[in-house]
């Protein structure tokens, strides 16, 4: 497991690398961040300046040894808007992101597990017909249409719950949570809901396909002969061998939750850091821009990682870096 | 600092106690304010929650004419000297007294050299060569390199920030945490939430008079939708760029109040006068030479096909000014007799044909689709008003990011320190921030010249020497009535020869709860001292 665990990280050096090559020459290509910071007054010295104060005056591959220099001393450079160092941003608005992120996989989770189960439970009921109905509209619905009804209906409309932002946070080991008190949680639920909505259609979904499988599985049946309680059967048995392919697939959503959480954290004004790169973006902020897809990358080497970890202890069958490779 | 203003919220809290409730003033924005420090950028977002903390000489009444703000007065003591009297009396937030050091180093800071300034090129202090001195605690001078009229409307832009403060800080970081966003304006730093919130909270020492707001808060709502609903569900009290569409139904309901104004924002098609232009072909295809957009009679045809009054009520919601003038009414240098041109598309199709394009040829009109108010629709609206007449007229809408770089310098043959635009016909927009017309005129109606900056804003490279005379003699002339004569001689003259085409002023509004009442602004920004309680 050691040998396996470094060999996967230089690997994710080599990505990170590649990554950082990609990103940085694929920033510099599009548009010009100076006329974005020019006002209209701005003469062509005054852009000169510009220019030379945000270090774009040298060549591109210059800048990019300035910023891999930089970068190995753990310096991803300063948001060109902001001011600030990037990763810094990214850290200030990173908790709020993975707060929310939480929420949707607990949502998912706790939602689509039991939801699936009887789905496959009684394939042919009403009920089960009608969960997989609205889990089809989970996938096809788009997320900015659900959260604007949500927002419609909840907060227009009834007045429950507020539609922006992120309410009261109180500290727990130096991260703002805002899920322990009534006000965050009011402001979490609506776009936590609406962020889950496809990992929890795809987790019903899968829930229940695995469950029309294993449940006509030999050792099911040998269970049930042995007289083992059917709730037994069901937590134990049957689950362990449907969480393999949900644990590989919301594994990698949830990296691409945390990531791309954009459309969510744009609709309800959520502090989080796919809202940075949006803004990010709008205005050309390069140093920002790279350094979120740095982290981002880094955070899926990661998660993959995990999740092959997660994989051995579910499933003693999986050893990770067997020796016949 | 912190402390200060966390005293000054806990002694509020006491008062509210006991006496009425705390006032609190939540604005929603379309943009982030990014830095408090006031040097770091041009960003309007940035510049209207600073203005509540840091304060200029010059302030910007509400149609962004000058009047005294840190500086009781001024005037030209020559023709090349302006002094400065500073207001007595003015304290910084933290009890220090304002003075005239504090203006020199602010100005400094400004053209760099300070460590930890952000040396920022971006304001117009470097314009008309001006230096600066002390000549006492309470006097500033101003000497230009030449006669320059308009020394008080630049400073306008130019905030004053503390010397016992910022000297030493790091740009923006330190404004940001609070240390340093210590001004001498109508509110106190209190919290900066990157995402989030900014609040604000009452100074209770400002030279300028009662405070009605005990804190206000900036809270960014990028999404027209959610800020809408923001307000809808009372979660803000106030919006900026309520969505143009749903202000028939915001105006009708008694729950809420919309204040408008036209903005300084002069949207207008610019067309390019090159020999060749890449984007304007003949019926065939093929590249056109010479250039018909040079003809002044195809520009005029172009402009009275373009329907304004529609574009008002169906794309704009009613926000929207049709115009043919550079400034909105009320800025030095608007000509109440230029009036916007009808909507007559058989006239523009006898003077097509009189200029010997009667059938027509093909145009491609870029534009940004995320900068100015429905400016993607616009565009669109406009190529097929255009295409109406015989000029068959694409559309190619792109980011802001993409769309400016590209319209200053994106043409191939541009290089490091020589900019070639790239399109033959784009809708863009110029904002007077300072109020009057004489940069306006110089930056979209005169010849391009990187050196003297003069057209700085003309990417159409048009160039008329009638025009060039008139900019730049008032660029000099200090005498107020002789350079407002030129530069509406100047205008007309740009006017009468369709150097662009003017399509209307944004009409600027702001949603807000009843019981408020709000005088906007022709510069855009939302301050809350001027907005009110009338409940």
């Amino acid at each position: 497991m050691v040998g396996f665990i470094a060999r996967r990280l230089v690997q994710s050096l080599f990505v990170l690398f590649v990554m950082t090559l990609i990103v940085f020459f694929g920033v510099n290509v599009i548009g010009n961040p100076v006329y974005i910071f020019a006002s209209s007054e701005c003469n062509q010295a005054c852009v000169n300046g510009i220019i030379a104060d945000l270090g774009l005056d040298r060549p591109v591959w210059e800048q990019y040894f300035v910023f891999v220099g930089n970068a190995l001393s753990g310096d991803l450079g300063n948001s060109f808007t902001f001011g600030v160092p990037a990763m810094s941003l990214i850290w200030e608005r990173l908790p709020a992101t993975l707060e929310l992120a939480f929420a949707a996989l607990v949502i998912a989770l706790g939602l689509g597990l039991p939801l699936g189960i009887l789905a496959g439970l009684r394939p042919d009921a009403i009920s089960s017909r009608l969960i997989m109905g609205v889990s089809t509209l989970g996938f096809s619905v788009p997320v900015f249409w659900i959260g604007l009804i949500l927002i419609m209906v909840f907060s227009v409309q009834l007045g429950w719950l507020p539609s922006i932002g992120r309410g009261d946070t109180v500290s727990i080991l130096g991260l703002e949570a805002s899920f322990l008190t009534l006000d965050g949680l009011s402001h979490l639920l609506m776009p936590a809901f609406t962020l889950s909505l496809f990992m929890l259609a795809m987790v019903i979904r899968l829930t229940r396909a695995g469950m029309r499988e294993v449940l006509h599985a030999d050792y099911v049946k040998f269970a049930r002969a042995n007289g083992i309680s059917e709730t037994r059967i069901l937590s134990v048995h049957v689950m362990k061998n449907i969480l393999i392919p949900i644990v590989t697939v919301l594994g990698m959503e949830f990296g691409g939750v945390i990531a791309f959480a954009v459309v969510t954290e744009s609709i309800f004004s959520w502090p989080g850091v796919g809202k940075m790169l949006i803004d990010a973006i709008a205005v050309l902020d390069r140093p920002l821009i790279v350094a979120y897809l740095v982290f981002v990358v880094f955070m899926f080497v990661i998660i993959n990682l995990l999740v092959d970890i997660l994989y051995s202890v579910l499933d003693p069958r999986v050893r990770l870096g067997g020796g016949a490779r | 600092m912190k402390r200060l203003a966390a005293l000054v919220v806990a002694a509020a809290m006491l008062s509210s106690a006991s006496v009425a409730a705390q006032e609190v003033l939540t604005i929603g924005v379309r943009s982030e304010a990014s830095s408090l420090d006031p040097h770091w950028t041009q960003l309007s977002a940035d510049l209207q929650v600073q203005e509540h903390i840091f304060e200029k000489l010059v302030n910007l009444d509400s149609a962004s004419q000058p009047i005294p703000g840190l500086a009781v007065s001024w005037e030209a003591i020559d023709d090349t000297t302006w002094e400065f009297k500073l207001r007595e009396g003015v304290t910084w937030h933290d009890g220090e007294p304002f003075t005239a050091d504090d203006v020199i180093f602010s100005f400094d800071r400004l053209r760099g050299g300070i460590e930890g300034a952000p040396a920022s090129p971006a304001f117009t202090l470097d314009k008309g060569g001006k230096t600066w001195e002390k000549v006492d605690d309470l006097t500033v001078r101003v000497r230009t390199d030449g006669p320059y009229p308009t020394v008080a409307e630049d400073l306008a832009m130019v905030p004053i920030v503390a010397e016992h403060v910022a000297r030493g800080v790091t740009a923006s970081v330190d404004f940001n945490s609070g240390d340093a966003a210590i001004g001498t304006g109508p509110f106190l730093y209190n919290e900066f939430r990157s995402g989030d919130r900014i609040s604000v909270v009452k100074n209770p020492g400002w030279w300028g008079g009662e405070v009605q707001w005990d804190e206000v808060v900036f809270r960014p709502v990028t999404q027209d939708a959610s800020r809408l609903a923001a307000l809808l569900n009372g979660d803000v009290d106030m919006i900026d760029y309520p969505p143009t569409a749903d202000l028939p139904s915001l105006r009708d309901n008694p729950d809420f109040t919309v204040s408008s104004i036209p903005s300084d924002r002069l949207i207008y098609v610019m067309p390019a006068y090159r020999d060749v232009e890449d984007y304007v072909l003949d019926n065939d295809g093929n590249v056109m030479q010479p250039n018909p957009l040079r003809d002044w009679r195809v520009r005029k045809a172009l402009s009275l096909a373009i329907n304004r009054e529609a574009i008002r009520d169906r794309i704009m919601g009613g926000a929207s000014l049709p115009t043919r003038n550079v400034v909105p009414p009320g800025f030095f240098g608007y000509d109440e007799s230029l009036e916007a041109d009808p909507y007559d598309p058989e006239a523009a199709q006898a003077l097509l044909a009189e200029a010997g394009y009667g059938d027509g040829f093909q145009l491609t009109l870029h534009g940004p689709n995320d900068r100015y108010i429905n400016d993607a629709r616009i565009v669109e609206a406009i190529a097929q008003m255009w295409t109406r007449i015989g000029v068959k007229t694409a559309v190619d809408t792109m980011p802001r990011n993409i769309f400016f770089s590209d319209l200053i310098r994106g043409h191939e043959d541009s290089f490091p320190g020589h900019d070639v635009p790239k399109f033959s016909m784009s809708l863009t927009g110029w904002g007077t921030v300072a109020g009057e017309a004489t940069y306006t005129v110089s930056g979209i109606l005169e010849t391009y010249n990187a050196a003297t900056g003069g057209g700085n804003g003309n990417f159409g490279r048009y160039s008329n020497p009638r025009i060039d005379a008139r900019s730049i003699l008032a660029k000099r002339t200090i005498d107020r009535d002789e350079r407002l004569r030129l530069l509406q001689e100047a205008i007309n003259i740009g006017m009468e020869d369709y150097a662009l085409i003017p399509l209307h002023f944004q009409v600027n509004h702001w949603a807000m709860r009843r019981g408020l009442e709000h005088a906007a602004r022709t510069n855009e920004r939302t301050l809350a001292i001027e907005v009110r309680r009338v409940d």
